[in-house]
């Protein structure tokens, strides 16, 4: 490790190049802290939004017609509006409103927590159509087919609809949580410490704007690009030949 | 056509074709001669190379080895003139695969106008009579969804024709089609046959292939078994898998 | 008696006589209207939206005898169009939409005909800027190209403004522009082996194939994620407000701060995010029906 820190403050010498996150004790640890912020807030999210989606999708089959009706309101406004709106909407509108309404001073929650409500949600609604196309897609003679051997409702959805409908989901799905982890940095906005505002944070410190945005770029790429890749193993592994694509 | 080959040289000329894809191989040395006028019938079950050697003949597929030429132009070279070969070889699919966004008379003039860049009066007078000749008149502005398969497949045909070609070539051209259409089809075809085309057709229609095939050529696992003219080939096939094979067709 | 079916004596609508300029709004009416999904769905927005504005304007206790509502309208000139002698607000907000898009598309038309290429080079290279820009985050490209962009272009002796505006859309037409390639790959793909074999059998070049044949084919099928890409930038855009753009989402925080009180801010909120929604909320609607109508064919 020593001799990587040498060959950056080098670098600072002859070149210019201020990557004080590979020499400086402080800013390291501060960088550091930032990407694993940005690693359990997506973690947290897409563990949320696919309980959002299940449920939004388990109602959504309701047949109550109000129900329908206002889950239909919640995938409408959530992927009508702009997810940064409704990140402040949360933060700030929501927040405020029901401190004032309970009592409680200085707010409900942390930013983190709030970053967490509103970006799960964003994502459930897609979730929710997303997992409702892939219980649709299920052709209902097959579901018939283990009727009449006699499964009962829950053991045609744990072994038929289930496994048949996760495979038909899983690339939309994963393409919505690749996009829920690059829309993280939303976070941002409200002051939660993840990658992007620490980066600003040592920018804005030790004035190498150009040397930090480079290596926010490249973290981020190489996370989505790392989550990418393990998405397309999935994919592959549990592919049944014939079936969907 | 080029300078060295004249009509009482074979018209398509296979020499020892190998071909493969990956590990499998698909055609394992097989060599025949067509003559200019000669109808060819060649059949056999799925798998035994028969599609793969009729598109190898208008390089769609490439071979490893072996020598396949073409009125004198030899196919199995890197610098194919690819736009030669094709002049003088047509051919028709299975899958009919007219294209969806043209209307029938369009599909027919679209390649002599925009690659035999021929003047748009021509070619569209001999669309129409090309259209006429496959019976297909008054459907010159359908577009290839509002056809059935039958006349979706006539329509090809006729684009096919419309670049001149000394060969014709028919990959199961009959296959996807139903009982009723495929009567349309093949009387076009016995048309063509009997105005002097040369014709290589891969098809299941024995009965076809005995009344308009000049030599019929049964391929099994990548090799010609056997082969000769309708009138024995049918009667006195000497090669048991040929005789299992008709068995089970006819 | 053997029961009559005549005209007088009839529900069923195709025995009743043709009356033009007769039609009523009857009882089925009604109840086609309350089942339609798009109807109810309005409503539930116009509902909660009532419901929350009253109650935040119920707990207001007015300094200046101003209701939310006049609140919202004073507003809104600024929150729409931006400051007096600039160009703002949400209207810049659908202005970066446009021309983002466009930018973004015909860049991205290129960039997907060369992931096709026969050239190893062309491909792999727009593979991998395609990957680039597919995997990065939005923001992280707008901070990315606003701060490291000049500020000015120097040409000749002039000195050009790059307007902060400027330079956020072009950051945002470049994931456009990746995701764009990917939808012209995948529909060139999704074309049947059947066409390119038989154009190459008429000698067609493969580039009047892929202009001539294949291309006018994948159109339609690249409208609907097309157009929902568009929906999906518009909902970044406010983003920009980050970095300092004058557009809706900075106005209104502008606005809510020269108010100065909480009361506000459920309201305000909303009234942007209902903008969002009117726009976009028909975009997505057509897309569906688009997406329908293109799949029902194939």
């Amino acid at each position: 490790m020593e001799t990587v820190a040498e060959w950056f403050l080098w670098l600072k010498e002859a070149h210019g190049i201020k990557l004080t996150i590979f020499y400086d004790e402080l800013d390291r640890t501060r960088f550091l802290k930032g990407v694993w912020t940005t690693i359990h807030l997506s973690f947290v999210c897409v563990l949320a939004s696919i309980v959002i989606g299940i449920a939004g999708a388990w109602l959504q089959m309701s047949p109550l017609v109000w129900v329908r009706r206002i889950m239909s309101g919640y995938i409408a406004f959530f992927r009508n509006t702009p997810p940064l709106v409704q990140l402040y909407f949360f933060y700030f509108a929501v927040d405020s409103a029901l401190s004032g309404l309970f009592g409680i001073r200085g707010g409900i929650m942390s930013s983190y927590g709030w970053a967490v409500m509103a970006l799960s949600f964003f994502a459930g609604a897609f979730n929710t159509e997303i997992f409702r196309a892939g219980i649709e897609a299920v052709p209902k003679s097959t579901t018939e087919a283990a009727q009449a051997l006699g499964y009962s409702r829950f053991q045609i959805f744990r072994y038929i609809t289930f496994p048949l409908a996760y495979r038909v989901c899983l690339p939309a799905l994963n393409n919505n949580l690749i996009n829920l982890v690059k829309t993280t940095t939303v976070a941002y906005a409200i002051a939660v410490p993840e990658t992007l505002y620490i980066s600003n944070q040592i920018w804005s410190d030790e004035y190498n704007v150009p040397e930090m945005m480079n290596v926010v770029w490249v973290v981020y790429i190489v996370l989505v690009g790392v989550l990418v890749w393990l998405m397309h193993r999935w994919e592959k592994a549990i592919r049944v030949p014939g079936f969907g694509q | 056509m080029t300078d060295t080959w004249t009509p009482d040289q074979p018209i398509v000329s296979i020499k020892d074709v190998h071909k493969s894809f990956g590990d499998l191989e698909v055609l394992k040395g097989v060599s025949f001669d067509v003559m200019k006028g000669e109808v060819i019938c060649i059949i056999g079950p799925s798998g035994s190379g028969k599609s793969t050697l009729i598109r190898c003949i208008n390089a769609l597929n490439d071979i490893q080895s072996g020598s396949i030429t073409v009125e004198g132009l030899e196919v199995n070279t890197p610098n194919l003139d690819k736009l030669a070969l094709r002049k003088k070889v047509g051919m028709v699919f299975q899958q009919y695969n007219l294209f969806p966004h043209k209307t029938a008379i369009e599909n027919v003039m679209m390649a002599p106008l925009l690659v035999l860049k021929q003047s748009p009066e021509e070619v569209e007078a001999r669309a129409r009579s090309l259209i006429r000749k496959v019976r297909l008149e008054g459907k010159e502005n359908a577009y290839p969804g509002e056809l059935s398969g039958g006349q979706q497949q006539r329509v090809a045909i006729a684009r096919s024709l419309a670049m001149n070609p000394d060969v014709m070539l028919f990959d199961e051209v009959t296959a996807a089609l139903d009982p009723e259409t495929v009567k349309e089809v093949l009387v076009t075809i016995k048309d063509l046959a009997a105005e002097g085309m040369t014709c290589m057709l891969v098809t299941h229609e024995m009965g076809f292939a005995k009344e308009i095939g000049d030599h019929i050529y049964f391929t099994d696992r990548g090799v010609i078994v056997e082969h000769g003219p309708p009138a024995t080939f049918f009667k006195k096939a000497s090669d048991p898998r040929t005789r299992e094979f008709l068995s089970q067709i006819l | 008696m053997k029961p009559v079916l005549d005209s007088n004596n009839t529900d069923l609508p195709v025995m009743m006589p043709f009356r033009p300029g007769a039609a009523t709004w009857d009882a089925r009416d009604w109840a086609g209207l309350a089942t339609s999904r798009r109807f109810g769905l309005a409503l539930a927005l116009v509902l909660i939206s009532w419901i929350l504005i009253d109650s935040a304007a119920a707990q207001m206790v007015s300094t200046q005898g101003q209701t939310v509502w006049q609140t919202l309208v004073k507003w809104t000139p600024l929150m729409m169009f931006g400051p007096e002698g600039e160009f703002g607000g949400f209207v810049l907000n659908i202005v970066v939409s446009f021309i983002a898009m466009a930018l973004g598309t015909f860049m991205g038309l290129w960039l997907g005909l060369g992931q096709v290429s026969p050239n190893r080079f062309i491909s792999r290279g727009s593979w991998a800027i395609t990957q680039l820009f597919r995997n990065s985050p939005w923001l992280v490209l707008l901070f990315y190209f606003m701060l490291l962009l000049p500020f000015f272009i120097r040409i000749g002796d002039t000195r050009i403004e790059v307007s902060g505006w400027a330079k956020a859309t072009f950051a945002l037409s470049l994931p456009i522009m990746a995701n764009v390639s990917e939808i012209v790959r995948g529909s060139i793909a999704s074309i049947p082996t059947g066409q390119w074999d038989s154009a190459e059998s008429l000698a067609f070049t493969r580039t009047q194939t892929m202009w001539r044949i294949i291309l006018p084919q994948c159109i339609k099928r690249m409208i609907p994620p097309w157009m929902n890409w568009y929906c999906i930038l518009t909902m970044s855009t406010p983003l920009i407000s980050i970095l300092g753009v004058n557009d809706g989402m900075r106005l209104t925080q502008d606005a809510l701060a020269a108010e100065g009180r909480s009361e506000y801010l459920i309201p305000m909120y909303l009234w942007l995010m209902s903008w969002f929604f009117i726009y976009s909320y028909p975009i997505a609607m057509l897309t569906r029906k688009l997406e329908n109508r293109f799949a029902v064919n194939q």
